[in-house]
């Protein structure tokens, strides 16, 4: 079988990726979309761990499956922030909503 | 098939969270029924949930007195002293919630009967937060707390702000989350399970991979300091809690923090207490950040609602300096019902203030500037009385639970010092920092009283009420702490 | 070995994909890059021997979440949320940042193989027998009705917060509701 490190490997670099995507874009959708990788690289994370470490319990996949339905409803609402902010703003921009201070 | 799992369940013990689920969903349905000049309705009808909820956690008091602790849902959580107490904080916290959005919803326009709903789902997030057991439960209930905070955040809708805050509050709180995640998947690939006590039993024997959990653990704090808003993890704070509409604002002030609180005790506490002198001197070092960054840009702010930010990450520092404490575990009962104290005076202080703030705040959301509060000592004595004690409470000055809770967050920190001497300099920066904050609290009395100035404001009844009750349990904190730091203490868990 | 192939070629289109999104200035095209990088998740889940999993994903993320997203550009206006990056002090931190994180979790990693640490705990079973109830549908739902059952309630109630969420913060009858008052004080 494939070493269990390789999968964290790859999971980390997603991970990784995802933190660069969320500091460095400006745009909210964009923003959002790298939360879901991080998300998804945890997964992987989790999946692993669970085939390696414990696989007589089906922890790491319950996990999973619930990190799925968080995903979906954080998608959800992020997006209809997004949309209703577009609608009185016609920007998604972060830099551009600047009301407030960061 | 027979499921194995329903003897275990044990409904009875989480009978209030059950209580408030049910009726949140019941009042969903209802709330369509009533006609939109006819929405305080759904308020009172979500009071009486709220209550019905009360009425099964005092009983619950009693039981779990005698019994000491519960296991419900197969050991996914676990009911006992230190979650009973929290729920009752927690229950408080919304009930005051539906009272401040009474008035202050139509006043705004912004009157929704899902305004009710998502408080009564936030709070259920927070309550099953404070009785988690298992790491999934913890992560599953910290987004059941956010994510309708996220969208109260953002009622406000053509209010700019409100919308800026909502984004921003959700962009970080999800790139948090993520983080919090991410420690729980190490965690569990270090330990073999996500079961709080599994993790203890795992900490303490060869079956342990030391650098994953302990990584994991730090991933943990991150996402768990976003939510109580320990520095660094603070920038949110006061962009939401001056976005957000002002109830909102005072509910998650509290409630927000509390559960963040309650996470992480149990996962520390719990979890890793094999590993608590590394634990307790990072928490110790955030504590000392966290009080000196809060307190000192609080110095500098105009607006009340930034102003009560700056002081809630400041409280914050305090409350993790007990939390520190917790490290010893002879002196881990004092710590954690130093928390637990602190939270339910710090509870009953701001949500008084903020509803000054409400009741000073106009039509607009305009209103909120500090300058505002002049001449409230002439036009409303009353008011003004009672936030001169809130903020005297805030500071720590004597007959008020402020004080009580401070003195009892230094003993906790003073108790635990052989075993980690950097407590004692995060113990001097507390008092140190306790009296710079002086300046800015004591500013707004000055202002009540000092400055001339319309000192315009709308106090109807349901705001009285609560300024009283709030006023009262301050007071009540400040002079007779003994019995419910008593009750506070017992809530340790066991 | 065959299997190594594979896993490399999987983990390279993933990686790549992932980067594609984070580069791309279009936001369409970010969004492609991602379903494709979440379906090698997939491909990885299937090779963990969690078949039920790697539907889910498919058929929910690739599908429903993408899907969603790739509609909130299409009504925004794509143009509209083109994904020119500025880069201004964010980016180098940013990069920095993910630098750190990688090193650090390879350190990580590399530490704890190397002092034989990541050995599972229970022995992996290649008996295909096991292997094939254990990732199944019938397995997996026996657990999360189960042991999981709260955790499972609580989505249920977080999907539903999302609903009303994403329900209330788009329709706009707040506002239209002070259109009306201003119409009726008017008169």
């Amino acid at each position: 079988m494939i070493p269990l490190h390789w999968y964290l490997l790859v999971a980390a670099g997603m991970f990784a990726l995802g933190i660069y995507g969320v500091l460095a874009r400006r745009n909210a959708v964009a923003i959002l979309m790298s939360i879901e990788l991080m998300l998804n690289a945890v997964n992987i994370n989790l999946v692993a761990f669970w085939r390696y470490m414990a696989p007589e319990a089906l922890n790491g996949q319950m996990f999973a499956i619930l990190v799925f339905a968080v995903a979906a409803a954080e998608a959800a609402v992020g997006l209809a922030l997004i949309i209703s902010i577009y609608r009185n703003r016609e920007t998604v921009v972060a830099e551009d909503i600047n009301l407030l201070k960061w | 098939m027979q499921l194995p799992i329903l003897e275990s369940i044990n409904l009875m013990a989480v009978l209030p969270v059950l209580i408030i689920a049910g009726w949140a969903c019941v009042l969903l349905v209802f709330d369509l029924l009533i006609p939109r000049s006819r929405k305080h309705w759904t308020a009172w009808l979500a009071l009486v949930g709220l209550l019905g909820a009360a009425v099964a956690l005092f009983f619950q008091i009693g039981h779990f007195a005698r019994l000491g602790s519960e296991a419900a849902f197969d050991g996914m959580v676990t009911v006992d002293g230190f979650s009973i107490f929290l729920q009752v904080v927690f229950v408080l916290t919304a009930i005051v919630g539906v009272l401040l959005a009474l008035d202050y919803l139509p006043r705004h326009g912004i009157e929704r009967g899902e305004y009710y709903v998502l408080l009564l789902f936030t709070t259920i997030g927070m309550m099953i937060m404070s009785m988690a057991a298992d790491l999934i439960v913890v992560f599953v209930a910290l987004e059941l707390l956010s994510i309708p905070l996220y969208i109260l955040s953002g009622f406000a809708g053509m209010r700019e702000t409100s919308e800026e805050a909502a984004l921003k509050y959700f962009l970080l709180g999800a790139f948090a989350s993520s983080f919090l995640v991410y420690g729980i998947a190490l965690t569990y690939g270090g330990t073999g399970t996500t079961r709080l006590t599994g993790i203890a039993q795992a900490v303490t024997s060869d079956a342990l991979n030391l650098p994953l959990t302990t990584v994991g653990m730090g991933l943990l704090l991150v996402g768990l300091g976003f939510k109580v808003a320990a520095v660094p993890f603070h920038m949110w704070t006061p962009d939401v809690y001056q976005g957000a509409p002002t109830p909102v604002t005072a509910f998650m002030s509290v409630g927000a923090k509390a559960g963040g609180f309650a996470a992480l005790i149990r996962v520390l506490v719990t979890a890793f207490p094999a590993i608590a002198s590394e634990w307790g001197t990072l928490i110790a070092v955030i504590a000392g950040l966290t009080m000196l960054l809060g307190n000192i840009v609080a110095i500098s702010q105009s607006n009340i609602k930034r102003m009560l930010a700056y002081s809630s990450i400041a409280h914050a520092g305090y409350i993790l300096l007990a939390v520190a404490a917790a490290q010893r575990s002879e002196n881990a009962s004092f710590a954690i019902g130093a928390v637990v104290f602190y939270l339910l005076a710090y509870a009953l202080t701001n949500l008084g203030a903020f509803t000054v703030a409400i009741a000073v705040e106009r039509d607009d959301g305009t209103g909120t500037e500090i300058d505002d509060f002049a001449g409230l000592g002439k036009t409303r004595p009353w008011m003004a009385l009672a936030m001169a004690l809130f903020m005297l409470s805030l500071t720590g000055m004597p007959i008020s639970g402020g004080l009580v809770g401070k003195v009892f967050v230094f003993q906790a920190a003073l108790q635990a010092v052989p075993g980690d001497p950097l407590l004692l300099a995060v113990v001097i920066i507390g008092v140190l920092t306790s009296v710079v904050s002086a300046f800015y609290y004591l500013k707004v009395i000055m202002v009540m009283y000092m400055r001339e100035g319309e000192g315009k404001a709308v106090l109807p009844l349901a705001l009285k009420t609560v300024l009283a009750a709030t006023a009262f349990g301050t007071l009540v904190l400040g002079i007779i702490p003994g019995p419910v730091f008593q009750m506070a203490q017992r809530a340790m868990l066991k | 070995m065959i299997g190594y192939i594979l896993f490399g070629l999987v983990a390279l289109v993933a990686i790549v994909s992932a980067v594609g999104m984070l580069l791309s200035t279009n936001a369409i095209h970010a969004a492609l890059f991602l379903v494709i990088n979440l379906i090698c998740i997939a491909l990885f889940y299937l090779g963990l021997n969690a078949p039920f999993l790697a539907m889910v994903q498919i058929t929910v993320y690739a599908g429903a979440i993408m899907v969603l997203f790739l509609f909130v550009i299409m009504l925004l206006g794509a143009e509209q949320v083109t994904l020119k990056s500025q880069l201004k002090w964010q980016a180098p931190l940013a990069i920095v940042l993910a630098v750190v994180m990688i090193a650090a979790t390879f350190l990580l990693f590399f530490n704890v193989q190397a002092s034989g640490g990541l050995s599972p705990l229970a022995p992996i079973s290649e008996d295909p027998r096991q292997t094939e109830t254990f990732g199944s549908p019938y397995a997996v739902g026996e657990v999360l009705f189960g042991a999981y059952l709260l955790p499972f309630e609580m989505t249920g109630v977080l999907l539903l917060v999302a609903m009303i969420g994403a329900i209330i913060l788009t329709r706009n009858e707040a506002g239209g509701m002070r259109d009306e008052q201003r119409a009726a004080s008017n008169e």
